[in-house]
C-alpha cells in the first residue's frame, strides 16, 4: 500500500497534442479516488500514465518511497483493470487470475491455490474451469478484479471498470467495488465519465478537462461548491441552472428578477459587476411567490421527484419539487433559492 | 495513444520484420529490378550472348513494341481479361451470391469451389477431357463427335475455363458484400414499391461499390497475369492463345531470349504496377 | 401467380445449368481412376483397383507427392513464423517509414508475379546455385508468399485489442513472454488461415517448380502430372487421372477442414 503523487506532470503526444498539462496531485496510502470528465479530457491517459502505458513527457511519479517515472509498468507495483477487462481468452479463470504469479514465477501449485483462495473471496468458486467467453458481464468484472487482487500491488488502476455492465448491475458493482476497497485499503485510482459513479463511489475526486485538474474535493465538496462553471454544469444528475447577472447594490439581477446575494459570496462583489448566479434544481423551491417568477413550460417525471422548466423571461430556470406537487403546465410559479447554496461565479470561477 | 503495447521497443522490433523483409528483397525485389536491367541487353540463354550479354538500350522495348507477335497477345491478353474475369466470373459469381440460397446454395457453392481449389494441372486435363474431339464429354453431349475445340476456338476455350475456374472467389465476395447489406435498406426500398433491378441500382450497387471494385481489380490482375492457359493449349495453334504470360514463358525459355523476354516482362510489371496504383487510390477515395 | 411459376422454373433453370457448368469437367475425374483403360469418354466405371496399382509402382508418383508435402509444408512453416513476426512488430510498434513500407508491400504483393519474375528467379536460380534444390525453391515461394501474408496478418493483429499485451505488461511480463503467452494464442486463428492459404498455393503451383527443378526425383506432383505420357508421346490416361485424383483428395480435405473449423469465413481467398 502507498501513496501516489504526481508533480508537474506533463503529456504529450507526437503531433503536438498536449494531453496533461502539468499536473500536480497527492493521492494518500488508501484512498479510492476517481478521475472524472468527459472524454477526451485526458484522464485515461493519466491513469495509463500512472500504469507506465504512457511515458511521461515531464515531471514526475511518486508511488510510496519510489519514483517510478523511468519505470517500465511491470516494475512498478501496480495493478490495473481494463475497461474491457483484458482477460485473455484462451485461459480458464484460474489461469487468468494466477497470470500475475506465473510471471513472478510462483509455482503451479501455489498459484492456483492463491488463485483459489481469490475467487473464494468473490464468489468464484463455481467458475474456476471456465473460459471467460463463458462468463456473464459482472462475472467477467470480478474475474478481473480477482486478477489484480492476486498481485497484491502497491496500487490499482481501475480504467471505467464498470462502463461494460448493464445499468442493474452497475448499481449492485458499485456497492460490492467499494466495499471490496474498503477490505482491502488498497490505494485505488479509478477513471469514469459518470459523475453519479465517482460522487457513489469514491473518497475523493479530481474533475478534469483538455489536460488540466478543475477541482479536487470530497464528491460532496465537489457536488455543492463547484469551484467553476465547468464543474458545476459537468456535477450533477440535472445539470446547475447557471444564469447571467449583474451584482446591484446587495441584491443581484438575474433573468430580469431581483435575488439576494447568496450567503456564499455576501461582501465580495462590486456593484456593477456582471456575474454569474448559479443553484442547483434541488437547492431550489417550488412556490407561489418568490424571487425569481415565470412560468412553467415543462414538468418531467423522475420518479420519485419532478424536474420543473419555468421560463423566467428569456431565459430557463429547473426546479424538483417532491411528488404530488407539482404545478400544470402553463401555471405562473416561483422559485426560491436556499441562500447557502446559491453561488456566484466570476469569470468562470467560484467566489 | 502509444502503440507499443508490449514493450517491444524499436530494436526487438526492426529484428522481427528483418528475416521477412531479407527473403522479399532478395527473391522478389531484386529480381523485379534485375528484370528491367536485363531488358536493355541482349542476353540470351545459350549462345555468345549468353557469355557476354551486351547493352542494347531500349532496343527490346522497341522491338517488343513493333512486333506482331507482342501486340498480337497483348490484345488476346485483353480479350481473356475482359471476358473471362470481368464478364465471366464477376457476373456469374454476383449472380450466384445474390440468387442461391438454402441447400441448393449449398451444393452449388460446393461444386463452384471445388473447381477454384483443385491444382491448376489437374483442372487444366480435365478441360482436355471435357474439350477432347473424338470421345469428349461436351462433343458426345452437343452430339458433334470430332468438333476441335481447342484448335478452332482456342480463346474461347480459354475464356470458358478461366470463368469455370475462378468464379468461387468473386461468388464469396460479392456473398460476404451482401450480406453486409442493411435488410432495412431494401426493406424501405420495397415498401416504396422499388422492382429487382431498381432494389440492385438503388440499394445494392451504392452499398457493395468498394467490394466491386476490389473484386474486379483482383481478379484482373490475376487473371492478367495467369499462366494456366498453357497447361490446356500451350499458346496455340499458332499462337492463337498466347496470353501475355504464355508468350513470356515461350520467348525466354523455350526461345532463349532472356534479354528480350526481360523486355515483355518490364512492360507487364509497369501494367500490373499501374492498375495496383489505379486500385489503391479508388481504394483510398473510399475511406 | 403465372408469374410466380415462371420465375421458379427459371431459376431452376438457371441452377440446372450452372450445376451441369461446373460438375461436368469434374466427372471425368472421378470415373476414368476406376475404370480399365480409361480414355477422355466419361464412362460408368468397373471399379478397378489396377490403375492405383499402376501408380503405386510408377517411380516418381509417390515421391512427388512426398516433395509436394515437403514443398507446401516447408513454405507454410517458413510464411507462418516470417509473416507474424513481422506482422506483429508492424502492428504494434511505429517503426520509421512503417507506412510507406505496407504500401510497398500491397504493391509488391499484387504486382510482382512468377509471370513477370520467371525471368530472373530462373536466372538468380542459376546463379547462386539454386536451381535443383527444394530448399532454394522453398525460399523463393517464401519471398513471393510473405508480402500478402504479412498484410493479411498485420489487418488481423491490428484488429486485436491491445489491451491484453497491456495487461499482462502491468503484470510484468517480459516482451517476449507477452508474445509466448498471450499474443500467439490470441492470433491463433489467423496463423491457422494463412498456413492452409501458403500451402494450397504451393501445392497447386506449377510453374516455380516446372521452371527451377528440373531433377525429376525432387519435381512436386504438379509437375510430375506432366511426365505421365506413354512411350508413343500420348497421355497415359491410366497413370494421369488416378494421380491427378491422388494430387487433389488433399486439397479437397483441407477445404473440408478449414470449412468446417472455422466455418469459411472470408479472409481474401484461401488460394493464390
Amino acid at each position: 500500500m502507498a501513496a501516489i503523487e504526481l508533480r508537474g506532470l506533463t503529456k504529450v503526444y507526437p503531433g503536438g497534442v498536449t494531453a496533461l498539462d502539468s499536473l500536480d496531485l497527492v493521492i494518500p496510502d488508501g484512498e479510492f479516488f476517481a478521475l472524472l470528465g468527459p472524454s477526451g479530457c485526458g484522464k485515461t491517459t493519466l491513469l495509463r500514465t500512472i500504469a507506465g502505458l504512457e511515458t511521461a513527457t515531464a515531471g514526475s511519479i511518486r508511488i510510496g518511497d519510489r519514483d517510478v517515472t523511468g519505470l517500465q509498468p511491470g516494475a512498478r507495483d501496480v495493478a490495473m483493470v481494463f475497461q474491457d477487462y483484458a482477460l485473455f481468452p484462451h485461459m480458464d479463470v484460474t489461469d487468468n487470475i494466477a497470470y500475475p504469479l506465473r510471471i513472478k514465477k510462483v509455482a503451479r501449485a501455489v498459484r492456483a491455490q492463491k488463485a483459489r483462495e481469490v475467487g473464494e473471496r468473490l464468489g468464484l468458486e463455481k467458475l474456476m474451469d471456465r473460459r471467460p467467453g463463458q462468463l456473464s458481464g459482472g462475472q467477467q468484472q470480478r474475474v478481473a478484479l480477482a486478477r489484480v487482487m492476486a498481485t497484491q500491488a502497491q496500487a490499482f488502476l481501475f480504467d471505467e471498470p464498470l462502463s461494460n455492465l448493464d445499468a442493474r448491475l452497475r448499481l449492485e458493482a458499485r456497492t460490492f467495488l467499494k466495499k471490496l476497497q474498503r477490505e482491502l485499503g488498497v490505494t485505488t485510482v479509478f477513471v469514469t465519465h459518470d459523475q453519479a459513479e465517482a460522487l457513489a463511489m469514491a473518497d475523493r475526486m479530481a474533475v478534469m478537462e483538455n489536460g488540466h485538474i478543475r477541482q479536487i474535493g470530497t464528491p460532496a465538496e465537489v457536488f455543492q461548491r463547484p469551484a467553476n462553471t465547468f464543474v458545476a454544469s459537468f456535477i450533477g444528475s440535472t445539470p446547475m441552472n447557471l444564469l447571467d447577472g449583474v451584482v446591484r447594490g446587495d441584491t443581484l439581477e438575474v433573468a430580469g428578477c431581483r435575488v439576494p446575494v447568496p450567503e456564499t459570496a455576501a461582501g465580495r462583489l462590486a456593484d456593477g459587476e456582471k456575474i454569474v448566479y448559479g443553484v442547483r434544481p434541488e437547492y431550489l423551491s417550488y412556490a407561489a411567490e418568490g424571487p425569481i417568477a415565470g412560468k412553467v413550460v415543462l414538468v418531467e417525471s423522475l420518479g420519485a421527484s419532478y424536474l420543473v422548466t419555468l421560463e423566467v423571461g428569456e431565459d430557463l430556470v429547473q426546479v424538483t419539487v417532491p411528488e404530488g406537487r407539482e404545478p400544470e403546465l402553463g401555471e405562473a410559479g416561483c422559485a426560491v433559492p436556499r441562500p447557502d447554496r446559491a453561488l456566484v461565479y466570476r469569470d468562470g470561477e467560484l467566489v | 495513444m502509444s502503440t507499443d503495447a508490449a514493450g517491444l521497443g524499436r530494436v526487438r522490433a526492426s529484428a522481427f520484420v528483418a528475416p521477412a523483409l531479407i527473403l522479399i528483397a532478395v527473391f522478389l525485389v531484386f529480381p523485379a529490378l534485375w528484370v528491367v536491367l536485363l531488358g536493355v541487353t541482349n542476353y540470351r540463354l545459350t549462345g555468345l550472348a549468353a557469355a557476354d550479354p551486351e547493352f542494347v538500350g531500349l532496343d527490346n522495348f522497341v522491338s517488343a513494341l513493333t512486333d506482331g507477335r507482342f501486340l498480337d497477345s497483348t490484345w488476346l491478353t485483353v480479350q481473356f481479361v475482359l471476358g473471362s474475369a470481368v464478364i465471366g466470373q464477376a457476373i456469374l459469381g454476383f449472380t450466384l451470391a445474390k440468387v442461391l440460397h438454402g441447400r441448393v446454395k449449398r451444393f452449388v457453392e460446393g461444386l463452384v469451389i471445388l473447381a477454384w481449389i483443385l491444382p491448376s494441372a489437374v483442372v487444366s486435363f480435365l478441360w482436355i477431357a471435357l474439350l477432347d474431339r473424338d470421345s469428349g464429354t461436351l462433343n458426345t453431349l452437343l452430339g458433334i463427335p470430332g468438333f476441335p475445340w481447342l484448335l478452332d476456338h482456342p480463346m474461347l476455350s480459354i475464356i470458358v475455363f478461366n470463368t469455370w475456374r475462378g468464379t468461387a472467389f468473386s461468388m464469396m465476395l460479392y456473398g460476404a458484400a451482401l450480406g453486409n447489406v442493411p435488410p432495412s435498406h431494401l426493406e424501405s426500398a420495397r415498401l416504396a414499391g422499388a422492382n429487382g433491378w431498381q432494389q440492385l441500382r438503388d440499394v445494392i450497387f451504392p452499398h457493395i461499390r468498394g467490394h466491386i471494385l476490389t473484386n474486379l481489380l483482383l481478379i484482373s490482375l490475376w487473371t492478367f497475369n495467369d499462366f494456366t492457359p498453357f497447361l490446356l493449349t500451350a499458346g496455340g495453334p499458332d499462337g492463337k492463345s498466347e496470353i501475355l504470360a504464355v508468350h513470356v514463358y515461350k520467348v525466354a525459355l523455350q526461345g532463349g531470349e532472356l534479354g528480350y523476354g526481360a523486355a515483355v516482362s518490364t512492360v507487364i510489371l509497369l501494367i500490373n504496377l499501374v492498375v495496383a496504383v489505379f486500385y489503391l487510390r479508388l481504394l483510398r477515395e473510399q475511406r | 401467380m403465372t408469374g410466380f411459376v415462371v420465375r421458379r422454373i427459371g431459376f431452376y433453370t438457371f441452377v440446372a445449368v450452372v450445376l451441369a457448368f461446373f460438375a461436368l469437367p469434374l466427372l471425368w475425374l472421378v470415373t476414368a481412376p476406376f475404370t480399365d483403360t480409361p480414355t477422355y469418354e466419361v464412362k460408368v466405371p468397373d471399379f478397378t483397383p489396377a490403375n492405383f496399382q499402376a501408380i503405386v509402382e510408377h517411380p516418381y508418383a509417390l515421391g512427388s507427392l512426398v516433395n509436394s508435402i515437403i514443398l507446401a509444408v516447408g513454405t507454410a512453416a517458413l510464411v507462418v513464423l516470417f509473416a507474424s513476426l513481422a506482422a506483429y512488430a508492424l502492428s504494434r510498434v511505429r517503426l520509421p517509414g512503417r507506412d510507406a513500407l505496407l504500401y510497398a508491400l500491397l504493391l509488391l504483393s499484387s504486382i510482382i508475379t512468377g509471370t513477370a519474375a520467371m525471368v530472373p528467379l530462373f536466372q538468380l536460380a542459376v546463379t547462386v546455385g539454386l536451381i535443383d534444390s527444394q530448399l532454394g525453391l522453398i525460399l523463393i515461394l517464401t519471398g513471393g508468399l510473405l508480402p500478402a501474408a504479412i498484410f493479411m496478418l498485420k489487418d488481423f493483429m491490428d484488429s486485436t485489442p491491445k489491451s491484453y499485451e497491456e495487461s499482462a505488461r502491468v503484470f510484468g511480463a517480459s516482451p517476449l513472454q507477452i508474445v509466448g503467452h498471450i499474443v500467439v494464442p490470441l492470433v491463433r486463428p489467423g496463423l491457422a488461415t494463412i498456413a492452409v492459404w501458403a500451402l494450397a498455393n504451393v501445392w497447386g503451383n506449377f510453374l516455380m517448380p516446372y521452371l527451377l527443378l528440373s531433377d525429376v526425383e525432387k519435381q512436386p506432383a504438379a509437375v510430375i502430372m506432366y511426365t505421365l505420357y506413354t512411350e508413343g508421346g500420348q497421355p497415359n490416361l491410366r497413370l494421369l487421372s488416378t494421380f491427378g485424383l491422388l494430387y487433389s483428395i488433399p486439397v479437397v480435405l483441407m477445404y473440408l477442414f478449414v470449412s468446417k473449423k472455422y466455418g469459411f469465413r472470408f479472409h481474401g481467398g484461401i488460394k493464390r
